[in-house]
C-alpha cells in the first residue's frame, strides 16, 4: 500500500511562526525569521470552566488544530485524530514533582488529572464534541515523524480523514536543563485519502535510511534540532514553497522519513 | 472503521500481583487469588491497597542498556524474560527482518519515579537536579517503548502510546493500521506501568482509590486499588502457524467520550460506541460475543457508565467480569495485561469470575460474574478506557 494522502488545512505556531500564512512567508523566504517568544491565545472554542482549567500544552495543540480544520473547512467532530508530543505538561509535572518532594504531599486533583499525556486530545474532543478516536503517542524526538506515520496509516488503511496534532512545550527549571526544549510549537494538519477544494498538496511517505534535510537559515535550523515539532520544517517549507519535491525527515536512531511533495495546482 | 484482517497473537507473556508469567497468573484466575495488599510503596503514606510485582527493585537490565535503568524499565525486563517471549521476538526478527517488527508500548507513567526521586535530591542551592538524573531513558513516555526496541533489537517503527488507562489497549489499533498499510509484518506490542508517587498520590487526591481492595460491581464499591503490571504480544500476520490453539486478534474499536478529562460519560456513550466499533472493525454481531473483560475499575461512576453501555449492546445475559479486584488497576498496562487474561480465558475455556465483591450492585444491569465458568470461549471482548474520555475495546478470539 502506497502511503499517499492529501494535505488540505494546515496550522503552525511557534516561537516568531504565528499562524500559517505568516509562518509559510518565513519558510519560503519572502519574510525574514524574527524570533519572539510563542504567543499561545486563549482557546475560546471551551467552556469558561474549563478554559480556566487548561495549561500551554492544550493552548498550543487547541490553537493549531482549529487553525487547521478551520483552514480545510472540514467538520472535526467526524474526523479521527493523532496527537503526538515529546512529552506532556511540563509545567503540571513540574509542579506535581515539587508537591511529591514535600512533606504533605499535596497533590491538586485537577493538575493530576490534566497530567496525562492525552490532555489535549481530552480538551479538543471536549471542545469539539467529537466522538471520533484519537491516538495520543509519543516517541521522544521522534515524535513528529512516528505522529506522521500513524496518521498516514489511519488515513490509508480506513480511508477517512484525519487530524494530525505534532506539538512541544518547554519545561521549566530544573527540568528544563534535563529537557531544554525553547519554547512552545506546534503543527497540525488535516489528510484526506481523496483529493478536496482545500488539498494544498499530495503527499507521499516512505521509510529511508538518507540523513534528514536542514534548514538553510541558521535559526530555523536551531529550532528545528531543538524541538521535536519542529523537526517537520523542512516539510513546512516545501509546503509554503508550492513546488514539486522531496524532503527526508529526522526519525528513529535507524531510520529516517522521505516525503515526496506534489502540489495541487 | 473498515473490518480489519484478523491478527495472530504469536506469543504473549504477562507480569502482575498475580503473576510473574502466564502459567502463575492463570493458577492466580483459577484459584481466584487477588495480589493486592495494603500500601506499603516507597514513603508512601495513603491508607490504600496496591498491586505490587515482586521481585522488580531487584531485576537488573543489560549493562549496556544501563542509562535506561529505573523501575518501569526493570518491570519491563522482568515480564519479557518470562514465557520465551525474547526468544520468540528473536526468531520472528530472523524469519522476517529486523526493519519488519514494529515496537508499540501503552504507558501513563513510564519512569517518572526518577523525577519524583530526583526532586527530593535537587541541589540546595541551585536547585538544580543531581548529575546521576537521566530523563529522555526513564522518564518520558518513550523511555519503555525505546528499551524494548533496544533490547530486543527491533529497528521498525516504534512509539509510546499514552492515552491515560487506555494506552496499551489502544498500542494494538496503531499495530493494526500499520501492518495492514504493509510498514511492518509483525509488532510487539504491550503496556508496561510501574508504581509511582504520582498516580498513587493523584488518584487518591481525586477520591478515587479505596482504602479496601477494590469491588468492581459491588453495591458498596468505593474506588480502585492501583497496581503495576507488563504485558507483551507477538502480533502477526496469519498465517500457517495458525491452528486450533491460536489466539487472533478479530476487532478494535476506539472512540472518545467528548465529555469530561476525569469523570467518564454518565451513560456510557463513548464505551458504547467503542465496543460497536469494535464489533464492526471484527464483522461480528453482540450474540457472538462470549464473555466480557470489563474495565471494571470499582469507582462509583466507570461501573455505572460501563453497565449501561454494555447492556445497551449486549443486553443482560453475556456473561462479564472485571480482572481488577486480582490485579487491581493496571493503569497504562491494564489493556495489555487484560489482553493476555483474555487469551488465557481463550484457551483454557475459562471465563474469570470478579474477586472481591461481595454483593452484586442491583442497579448495574450487566450481568457480573463472581465465580469462575468453564465453557469453550469463541470471542471475548475486553474495555480499556481512560481520562480524557479515551476508550478501546479489543476482541480477541479462535481461529475461524
Amino acid at each position: 500500500m502506497k502511503l499517499s494522502g492529501y494535505v488540505g488545512g494546515i496550522g503552525v505556531l511557534g516561537p516568531g511562526l504565528n499562524d500559517w500564512p505568516q509562518a509559510a512567508a518565513v519558510l519560503s523566504g519572502k519574510q525574514p525569521y524574527v524570533a519572539a517568544p510563542t504567543v499561545l491565545p486563549i482557546p475560546t472554542m471551551l467552556p469558561p470552566a474549563e478554559r480556566r482549567r487548561t495549561g500551554r500544552v492544550v493552548k498550543l495543540a487547541l490553537a493549531v488544530a482549529l487553525e487547521a480544520t478551520s483552514s480545510a473547512g472540514a467538520n472535526p467532530e467526524r474526523m479521527p485524530s493523532v496527537f503526538s508530543s515529546s512529552g506532556g505538561d511540563g509545567h503540571i509535572c513540574h509542579e506535581i514533582c515539587q508537591a511529591l518532594a514535600l512533606a504533605a504531599r499535596e497533590v491538586s486533583p485537577t493538575r493530576f488529572s490534566n497530567s496525562v499525556h492525552n490532555v489535549a486530545a481530552g480538551y479538543w474532543s471536549i471542545a469539539t464534541g467529537s466522538m471520533m478516536e484519537s491516538n495520543v503517542l509519543c516517541a521522544f524526538d521522534a515524535s513528529f515523524v512516528a505522529g506522521l506515520l500513524d496518521a498516514m496509516t489511519s488515513m490509508a488503511v480506513d480511508r477517512q480523514t484525519v487530524l494530525f496534532v505534532a506539538y512541544d512545550t518547554e519545561y521549566p527549571p530544573p527540568l528544563h536543563a534535563e529537557r531544554p526544549i525553547p519554547d512552545a510549537l506546534g503543527v497540525a494538519m488535516v489528510i484526506t485519502p481523496e483529493r478536496t477544494a482545500s488539498s494544498v498538496a499530495c503527499i507521499e511517505v516512505a521509510l529511508t535510511e538518507e540523513s534528514a534535510d536542514r534548514m538553510a537559515d541558521p535559526e530555523l535550523e536551531a529550532l528545528r534540532t531543538a524541538v521535536p515539532a519542529a523537526r517537520s520544517l523542512p516539510l513546512m517549507r516545501l509546503l509554503a514553497d508550492g513546488v514539486a519535491g522531496r524532503v527526508v525527515l529526522d526519525y528513529l536512531d535507524v531510520s529516517r522519513a522521505a516525503v515526496q511533495v506534489h502540489p495541487c495546482l | 472503521m473498515t473490518p480489519m484482517q484478523p491478527l495472530l497473537l504469536a506469543e504473549f507473556t504477562s507480569t502482575s500481583c498475580i503473576g510473574t508469567g502466564v502459567a502463575p497468573t492463570l493458577a492466580s484466575l483459577r484459584e481466584q487469588r487477588s495480589g493486592l495488599t495494603h500500601c506499603d510503596f516507597e514513603t508512601v503514606k495513603i491508607d490504600t491497597h496496591i498491586g505490587e510485582v515482586p521481585g522488580v527493585d531487584a531485576q537488573r537490565l543489560p549493562a549496556q542498556l544501563r542509562i535506561f535503568d529505573c523501575r518501569n524499565n526493570r518491570l519491563a525486563e522482568l515480564a519479557l524474560r518470562q514465557d520465551g517471549f525474547l526468544d520468540a521476538v528473536d526468531a520472528a526478527a530472523a524469519r522476517l527482518g529486523r526493519r519488519r517488527i514494529g515496537v508499540f508500548i501503552g504507558t501513563s507513567t513510564a519512569g517518572i519515579m526518577q523525577t519524583e526521586l530526583a526532586y527530593r535530591a535537587r541541589d540546595p542551592v541551585s536547585g538544580a537536579l543531581p548529575k546521576a538524573f537521566e530523563y529522555g531513558t526513564t522518564h518520558n513516555s518513550f523511555s519503555v517503548a525505546d528499551y524494548i526496541r533496544q533490547r530486543c533489537r527491533l529497528e521498525g517503527p516504534a512509539m509510546a502510546v499514552s492515552s491515560a488507562c487506555a494506552s496499551s489497549a489502544k498500542v494494538f489499533g496503531a499495530a493494526r493500521r500499520m501492518i495492514e498499510a504493509g510498514l511492518i509484518d509483525a509488532a510487539l506490542v504491550g503496556g508496561a506501568d510501574s508504581l509511582c508517587l504520582t498516580t498513587l498520590y493523584g488518584f487518591h487526591s481525586l477520591q478515587l482509590s479505596s482504602p479496601a481492595p477494590c469491588r468492581p460491581f459491588d453495591v458498596a464499591r468505593d474506588g480502585i486499588s492501583i497496581g503495576e503490571a507488563a504485558a507483551f504480544v507477538l502480533l502477526e500476520r496469519l498465517s500457517e502457524k495458525v491452528n486450533s490453539e491460536s489466539v487472533l486478534l478479530h476487532g478494535v474499536g476506539e472512540s472518545s467520550d467528548a465529555y469530561h478529562m476525569s469523570a467518564p460519560h454518565p451513560e456510557g456513550l463513548g464505551a458504547k460506541r467503542a465496543m460497536q466499533a469494535a464489533l464492526n472493525s471484527a464483522s461480528l454481531e453482540p450474540g457472538d460475543i462470549d464473555y466480557i473483560n470489563l474495565h471494571g475499575t470499582g469507582t462509583p461512576s466507570n461501573d455505572r457508565s460501563e453497565s449501561q453501555a454494555v447492556t445497551s449492546i449486549f443486553g443482560p445475559t453475556t456473561p462479564c467480569s472485571s480482572t481488577k479486584g486480582a490485579t487491581g488497576h493496571t493503569l497504562g498496562a491494564a489493556g495489555a495485561l487484560e489482553a493476555v487474561i483474555s487469551a488465557l480465558a481463550i484457551r483454557n475455556g475459562l471465563m474469570p469470575g470478579g474477586i472481591q465483591t461481595t454483593r452484586i450492585d442491583p442497579t448495574l444491569t450487566a450481568h457480573y460474574i463472581k465465580e469462575n465458568r468453564r465453557a469453550a470461549l469463541r470471542r471475548v471482548l475486553s474495555n480499556s478506557f481512560g481520562f480524557g474520555g479515551t476508550n478501546c475495546s479489543l476482541i480477541f478470539g479462535r481461529a475461524g
